[in-house]
């Protein structure tokens, strides 16, 4: 095991051990959602609405349930009623209720007992519609006559006289943004518009779940969190929390689309209707696509007041969002915040608007509302540079926030990476490379909060030395390695001695999902104080058989050691040894920490990006791909670059070529990947990576949150290439070849 | 459903005639199987056609030409060396079509019969001037490939026919072909456009050239005016200019999920003027 060149005087920390899951994954022993069975089991099947917008007037599943082999239906009228807020949300995603809301909103579902059958039975379930008007848009939807969604749905912070679709309002600034603009040289405006995306996980959606007639369950599925599973389907259903255990599987993929439920209650319902047999439900990519996810569709206006020296003077945005026809899905308070999070600006202004659509409930996805964001100032931004001839790392860095400015959303910022991002970008060979005829180079930085959140965590020494870790955040891309490199670290035994283990909902307090970039932040926290616990009893131990005092002990390379003048002399007594005679002195020894885990240090990062547009056809070709973001500490250096590599490759699709394209019928169209262009590996250069470490405080190794960064800067980054490529600015996402194309044309005719 | 596995091509005739409900031939099933897993079609009959002798076979015909059984996949076209020296547009046509996978099973036939206008191998087919043995319950006949499909998902086969074989004429001295596509990713992708050229040489000038289009219109499209382009040219400017603009002028696209009207029809004189230029090279023995 090669030590890495950025450890800080760690034995383990910053090295790049085998994975813990490896084996398993490679080798196909690892258990996916959908690779569990039980038996006894039933196949569910779900009716979804073909209509956009619907009332649903009669729902006959006499002839499914005809069927031989059919062991269940259940719609909305077997869930209970009276729920409110975002539990009211869930249920009415999980079986619509009056009205269908989307294409692909499950209206009823079907339990029998071969997967074949329950579909068979499900395409038998008659369901009469009255078709609405629909609206997908979200500058349509907020347009005069379009079609309200949900009468009644805006709350008080939407002001008077906005159409009933619009149902949030936010607004926040600081400074004079008049006085900011006419103290600028130049003063810019544009509007820009991002495409709804999906996370794009390779595994879809599936559970097994299991309720009796008492009320008790158990449901084993994939997801990024199963507390969150267990109170949301526990709300949806009117079941005690405690009375459902809920075991996760190995996860393919979430990127924040498996933080919420989509069908999950609906096996525990089946189940219960169905005489207590298990009940599987594995989503098609068509259903994951059309019900599932997605983020937020964009429409933003964006004004930035410069000085020829680069020197931002004022900004401001108006952000228009739609998260589907569910209040509060739509990012705009995360997106607000994240618009001009890196910078130093003495005035600005930000508001917000949320429009209900008709399209599926939005779920968070890698960075919400940040790369929109992002996509909006930082392509004004860039566009200001080219106008002024200015270097556009150089203006970020006249610009960029520090430790002590005073942060756009309103924290002050303390020990932060953006300035040393940018240097280290402006210091890659990348950056000097001279691109030939229609090339492109473009940069943007990006921001994110990264999140701490309720956790628990506990550790157990085994009666070999060895230990185990039982953390509640699944691991979506590495926290196992990293939190076992991090307990390691801190006992002072080998990576190999220990073992993570994501254990069930019975198993610990509650525990967040893995969301907001806090897996191997606050799950990796929580191992370290458990460790100390562990650590400290292990100390009390030796000293009562040294029969010294325990303040006598110290902790060192994995042994118990006497320390100071008058402990005496003694020898090491490793854990091996404390662990195994631990029956004899006082029982199990074990560790544990809960915590709202504070100290969050926030990511920066900047990328640079060079691409080749073919000037007949609009196609973009990524030449090479540069990610630079401050990780704090690497604990584990390849899993972080595999986030940033990762944040970067969707980026680069959800610039490029993903949308959801619907019908004049409010039908999506594209509900599989052949349609739903996400990259594929040979679409990609090797992207480049950089870890800046600028050690967090706030975390015993310094980690800062790593995962959701580095989709922030490529929406811009690619946008700005683009047109230094072709001479042409797209506004508008995807930046696919009809639309380059077309921009070309209308380039060349101007 | 009924699952057949008939080893000749009368009997699977006979088969397909006296069914009455929803029927599917089974080659390589890249697209049948999907369908049916999709939902999408649940047929009555599926007959399986590789129990027949010969379908797995590319063989010289006695002209010098080749005859490509049913069965046989993209991956053994694209292994077959004297074949990809013939016709390496349609051979690149057809190696184009879904992944590494998919090239072990897809076949000529499959890819012809599921009547998809952005079928990558049948413009190659088209411009090679290939044609297709039509097996019925009491004769066969031979077609050329252009006729084939009527429509999207809709071929001219009649109840009871099927095709046993695809001819591709004798490619004689200082011919070339050539087949592109337009996707926006690199692979895992249907056409937005296609164009294949196929043309001979007298010196440096084109005696014959044949160019056909894809997914421009409700069938692959033979494009005679843009044949006529380059005819007598040596593919100077000029006549390139005259390729790309014929090919724009027959190309009656829609607008849907994968490009616009506007878009196709641009890249469908593109996509001429660069494959007619490989296909020249070819010809010549300079292109690869």
């Amino acid at each position: 095991m090669a030590k890495d060149e950025i450890t800080k005087g760690y034995r383990l920390v910053g090295t790049r051990p085998n994975r813990p899951d490896g084996l398993d994954k490679v080798t196909g022993r690892a258990r996916y959602g959908a690779d569990f069975s039980l038996p006894g089991m039933l196949w569910a099947a779900v009716v979804r609405s073909p209509h956009a917008h619907a009332k649903i007037k009669r729902i006959d599943a006499s002839k499914a349930l005809a069927l031989d082999g059919v062991k269940a239906v259940v719609t909305r009228a077997d869930l209970p009623t009276g729920l409110e807020g975002e539990d009211l949300n869930l249920q009415e995603n999980t079986l619509a209720g009056e009205k269908a809301l989307y294409d692909g909103h499950a209206v009823a579902a079907v339990a029998a007992t071969s997967q074949l059958l329950a579909q068979d039975a499900a395409r038998l379930i008659e369901v009469e519609y009255e078709v609405l008007p629909h609206v997908t848009d979200v500058d349509e939807a907020m347009k005069p006559g379009a079609p309200v969604i949900r009468e009644g749905a805006a709350d008080y912070s939407v002001p008077e006289g906005m159409h009933p679709n619009v149902v949030r309002h936010m607004e926040f600034g600081h400074g004079d943004v008049e006085a900011g603009f006419a103290a600028a040289d130049i003063v810019r405006e544009g509007t820009y518009k991002t495409e709804a995306t999906h996370q794009g996980y390779i595994e879809p959606h599936a559970c097994v779940g299991q309720m009796g007639e008492d009320g008790r369950g158990e449901m084993w599925v994939c997801t990024q969190g199963h507390w969150y599973i267990r109170r949301m389907s526990a709300a949806v259903l009117g079941i005690e929390a405690a009375n459902l255990r809920v075991t996760p599987s190995e996860i393919g993929g979430g990127f924040g689309g498996k933080t919420t439920i989509f069908m999950e209650p609906l096996t525990l319902a089946l189940s219960k209707k169905a005489g207590g047999r298990p009940v599987k439900l594995v989503m098609s990519r068509a259903e994951v696509l059309r019900a599932t996810g997605p983020t937020a569709s964009a429409s933003m206006d964006v004004k930035i007041g410069m000085k020829k020296d680069g020197t931002v003077t004022a900004g401001q945005v108006m952000f228009r969002m739609q998260g589907g026809a569910f209040v509060g899905m739509s990012p705009i308070g995360e997106a607000l915040p994240c618009a001009f999070a890196c910078y130093d600006i003495p005035a600005l202004k930000h508001e917000a608007v949320e429009v209900l659509a008709n399209r599926p409930k939005a779920a968070a996805y890698r960075a919400p509302g940040s790369p929109m964001a992002a996509f909006a100032v930082e392509s004004l931004m860039d566009e200001m540079c080219r106008e002024l001839h200015l270097d556009p790392i150089e203006v970020r860095l006249k610009n960029a926030a520090k430790e002590g400015t005073k942060s756009s959303y309103g924290p002050i910022y303390n020990r932060i990476g953006l300035v040393e991002t940018l240097e280290a970008a402006k210091a890659h060979p990348n950056y000097a490379i001279r691109l030939g005829p229609n090339q492109g180079r473009g940069v943007a930085s990006g921001f994110w909060f990264n999140h701490g959140g309720e956790t628990s965590v506990s550790l157990a020494i085994g009666e070999d030395g060895t230990v185990q870790v039982s953390i509640g955040t699944p691991d979506i891309g590495g926290s196992r390695a990293s939190i076992a490199l991090m307990t390691a670290e801190t006992i002072g035994i080998p990576y190999e001695n220990v073992r993570v283990n994501v254990v069930e909902t019975g198993a610990l307090g509650v525990n967040e999902p893995t969301h907001g970039s806090r897996a191997t932040f606050a799950s990796g926290k929580a191992a370290v104080e458990a460790a100390r616990q562990a650590i400290a009893e292990m100390c009390r131990r030796a000293a009562a058989e040294w029969e010294i005092e325990p303040e006598a002990v110290e902790w060192k390379d994995g042994a118990a050691q006497p320390a100071g003048p008058n402990a005496g002399k003694f020898p090491p007594m490793t854990i091996a040894e404390i662990g195994a005679k631990m029956g004899g002195t006082g029982g199990p020894i074990s560790g544990h920490h809960e915590t709202n885990a504070g100290g969050v240090g926030a990511s920066f990062g900047t990328h640079v990006v060079d691409v080749e547009v073919d000037p007949e056809t609009g196609r973009t070709t990524v030449l090479r791909y540069l990610v630079v973001q401050d990780a704090g500490t690497a604990i584990h250096p390849a899993y972080v670059e595999g986030q940033y590599q990762g944040g970067a490759a969707q980026g680069i699709g959800w610039a490029l070529n993903e949308e959801y394209v619907y019908g004049s019928d409010g039908r999506l169209q594209n509900t599989v990947f052949l349609d739903y262009r996400i990259p594929v590996a040979s679409d990609l250069p090797m992207i480049d990576t950089v870890i800046v470490e600028v050690p967090n405080p706030g975390h015993p190794y310094g980690v800062r949150g790593v995962g959701e960064t580095g989709i922030t800067p490529p929406l811009p980054a690619l946008a700005a290439a683009i047109a230094e490529a072709t001479g042409a600015r797209l506004r508008s996402l995807p930046m696919s070849p009809p639309k380059v194309l077309a921009a070309i044309k209308a380039k060349r005719q101007a | 459903m009924r699952y057949h596995t008939p080893t000749s091509f009368q009997e699977a005739s006979r088969l397909a005639a006296a069914s009455g409900g929803l029927l599917r031939y089974l080659a390589g099933g890249t697209d049948v199987l999907v369908q049916m897993r999709a939902g999408m079609v649940q047929p009555d009959e599926l007959i399986d056609l590789k129990h027949i002798p010969g379908v797995f076979d590319i063989s010289r015909t006695a002209d010098g030409g080749w005859r490509i059984g049913v069965a046989v996949p993209g991956r053994a076209l694209g292994a077959h060396e004297a074949l990809c020296r013939d016709w390496p547009g349609v051979v690149e046509g057809m190696n184009l079509v879904g992944s590494t996978q998919v090239q072990g099973r897809a076949t000529l036939v499959g890819n012809l019969c599921n009547g998809s206008p952005a079928a990558d191998s049948v413009p190659g087919l088209v411009a090679a001037g290939a044609t297709v043995t039509v097996t019925g319950p009491d004769s066969s006949r031979e077609m050329p490939v252009e006729a084939i499909p009527t429509a999207p998902g809709r071929t001219a086969l009649k109840k009871g026919e099927l095709i046993s074989a695809v001819t591709l004429p004798p490619r004689g001295p200082r011919g070339g072909d050539a087949y592109l596509r337009f996707i926006p990713r690199t692979e895992m992708d249907i056409a937005v456009v296609g164009a294949a050229v196929n043309l001979t040489l007298d010196g440096d000038r084109i005696a014959t050239a044949r160019v056909a289009l894809g997914a421009v219109a409700p069938t692959v499209l033979l494009v005679e005016e843009a044949a006529k382009a380059i005819i007598g040219s040596t593919l100077d400017d000029a006549a390139l200019d005259r390729l790309a603009a014929a090919s724009s002028a027959a190309a009656k696209p829609i607008s849907d999920k994968r490009g616009t009207v506007e878009f196709r029809v641009d890249v469908a004189g593109v996509l001429a003027r660069r494959a007619a230029q490989i296909a020249y090279d070819r010809a010549k023995g300079t292109g690869k």
